[in-house]
């Protein structure tokens, strides 16, 4: 609650108080406005105190898991025998934090285009009927449990891009992160992005295609009048309308690859650092900690190791959120907003 | 450049509804004609027709010919989106692009021609189409500030100059003063006064005062009932219509019996 709210219903029940002092004050007089709607007055009072608690509430469940995370890696980096060992800690965690970063940038980088093409198609070029089903399928996706994708991927994908990664690293080996050994099954970083990219599709659909149809008919109309073809058109009114919609889409879709688990440790054969997508190898945060953490013994320095890994894992989200929200804020002026 | 406007037995179709019906026309370039009548006797309809911006929504179709000089816009193989380049329109509502300056604004169209520009040729462009439109001395200062800072007239010039920046032969204006307060809305129609030395300019209004003051030849719209399609019932001088109309319709619009 800002200051200000607190200070509005601070007043208010003043306000009532002296209203009813004023009622008792005014009962031979006769004045039947001022003890009307009591019953409206304590409503409103319960429900401000209920919408109170809600906001705390998640505060406090913020606050419990970082704290909960935070005293737990204390001792990933400290131990009582050996003194500081963050050396040890980090040469731990930043294979992983690149294997989780590389996962779902691979991931968003096949699926934004793709997500905000089909959006501009439902809402832009296709014919209603047609768009309203595409949008139902792709919705759809969004139902599927993750559990099936990892499965989908692990049985069926990667098969097919195994002969893919042998083509590619037979002419693009030049490049390091097509240098390693193909993988035999196919079960690599970059099926595992493939994979993921199917997975966000449908965050980044809906809320770019949302965004899209809210584009003001009065805008579309002015670059059509000035002899913009469609496609001119979406660039001249609909992209700037909406670019902070597809931002904040690709940062959801961001904040569900780099949190994805479960079709992760099924699809990627994980093992050490390699920067080649296409070999096996690495290994991603959520991933690691679904391996390992049933196995680890309570207070051993691995389970505060992977308690330490999954804070990092919550900071990188944090921040990925603070600069979508950097994004979208910059250039207000220009926002349309006004 | 300017050019005239002849309708042949015009038809316009919403899907299988008949909107407005036998529309016969011919608009003199450089001139400015007023469309009035009640709300939906279709002169908005056919006004949208003259740059086949009705096209925007589904199902809407047009019967018959109409011509820019002698070429039919409703001819086989002729691209909408070349229609709108010669045929500008200004809205009900200024509608500045939001992410634009004010500079970009103006240039919006005329980059749609594909036309590179060098700064000072861009720089020629924006003040002349600013000066067009009675805009230059407000914004010249300003003119890398948003294009929806501006106030709701000066909004509007704007999209007049945006509209001019492309050199149409043919600029409707669809009520563009209905948003306006009184001292924007004088600003505008002066500005109309200017632009019919260059271009032929079509008006809707609902403003009869407005129609009687700019225009030298004015449209009467009219429609027999809900469902009906509606019909161009008189068209003649601005003077006759509002003094001397041959329509008893007419008459009893412009004295103010109805609508």
């Amino acid at each position: 609650m800002t200051p200000d709210e607190s200070q509005t219903s601070v007043k208010t029940s003043q306000d009532t108080r002296a209203g009813r002092k004023a009622a008792k004050k005014a009962s031979s007089d006769q004045n039947n406005l001022v003890s009307k709607d009591k019953a409206g007055a304590g409503v409103d009072r319960g429900f401000a105190l209920l919408a109170k608690f809600a906001g705390i509430f998640i505060l406090i469940i913020l606050a419990f898991v970082a704290i909960f995370l935070t005293y737990n890696s204390f001792e990933a980096i400290y131990r009582e025998d050996e003194g500081l060992v963050i050396g040890r800690f980090l040469s731990y965690a930043w294979p992983l934090i690149v294997g989780t970063l590389t996962v779902s940038i691979i991931a968003l980088c096949i699926s934004a285009p793709v997500a905000v093409g089909v959006a501009l198609y439902i809402s832009h070029y296709a014919p209603p009927r047609l768009s309203k089903s595409i949008g139902y399928v792709i919705d759809l996706l969004a139902a599927i449990p993750s559990v099936v994708y990892g499965a989908w991927g692990m049985v069926f994908l990667s098969g097919y891009l195994a002969n893919f990664y042998v083509w590619v690293h037979e002419w693009f080996s030049w490049i390091p992160l097509f240098a390693g050994t193909p993988s035999a099954t196919g079960r690599t970083v970059f099926t595992a992005s493939v994979v993921l990219s199917v997975m966000i599709l449908p965050i980044i659909t809906s809320v770019a295609r949302e965004i899209f149809i809210q584009t003001p008919k009065l805008h579309e109309e002015a670059a059509l009048a000035l002899g913009a073809t469609r496609w001119e058109m979406i660039k001249m009114a609909v992209f700037p309308f909406a670019r902070a919609g597809i931002i904040s889409g690709i940062m959801l879709g961001l904040g569900r690859a780099l949190g994805e688990t479960m079709a992760v440790v099924m699809v990627l054969s994980a093992g050490s650092f390699t920067w080649s997508i296409i070999s096996s190898g690495n290994n991603t945060i959520p991933a690691e900690i679904a391996r390992n953490f049933g196995e680890t013994g309570d207070g051993t320095e691995r389970w505060h190791q992977l308690i330490a890994i999954g804070l990092v894992l919550f900071i990188i989200t944090l921040i990925v959120n603070m600069v979508a929200r950097w994004i979208v804020s910059r250039n207000k002026e220009f926002s349309g907003a006004n | 450049m300017s050019k005239n406007i002849t309708a042949k037995n015009l038809n316009v179709y919403y899907g299988d509804f008949l909107a407005v019906e036998g529309i016969n026309v011919e608009i003199a370039k450089k001139s400015v004609t007023a469309f009035i009548g009640p709300s939906g006797c279709g002169k908005t309809t056919f006004l949208r027709t003259l740059n086949r911006m009705h096209e925007v929504l589904p199902g809407a179709r047009v019967e018959g010919q109409l011509f820019l000089d002698d070429d039919d816009i409703y001819g086989p193989g002729v691209d909408p989106v070349t229609v709108r380049a010669m045929v500008g329109m200004v809205f009900q509502r200024p509608n500045p692009f939001p992410t634009m300056s004010i500079r970009e604004n103006v240039l919006a169209g005329y980059k749609l021609n594909g036309a590179r520009l060098s700064r000072s040729q861009a720089d020629d462009v924006v003040e002349g189409a600013l000066r067009g439109a009675n805009l230059w001395n407000e914004v010249k200062d300003r003119l890398d500030k948003p294009g929806s800072g501006l106030s709701g007239g000066q909004q509007q010039r704007l999209c007049i100059a945006r509209t001019v920046a492309v050199k149409p032969d043919v600029i409707l204006m669809d009520e563009p003063c209905s948003a306006l307060d009184p001292i924007s809305t004088l600003a505008i129609e002066d500005l109309i006064a200017e632009l019919k030395q260059e271009y032929t300019i079509v008006i809707v209004t609902h403003n009869m005062q407005q129609a009687a003051r700019v225009s030298e030849k004015t449209a009467f719209f009219n429609i027999a009932g809900t469902g009906k399609p509606g019909k161009m019932i008189e068209y003649d001088d601005t003077s006759v219509i509002f003094n001397n109309p041959s329509n008893e319709q007419t008459e009893r619009y412009v004295s103010g019996k109805f609508g």
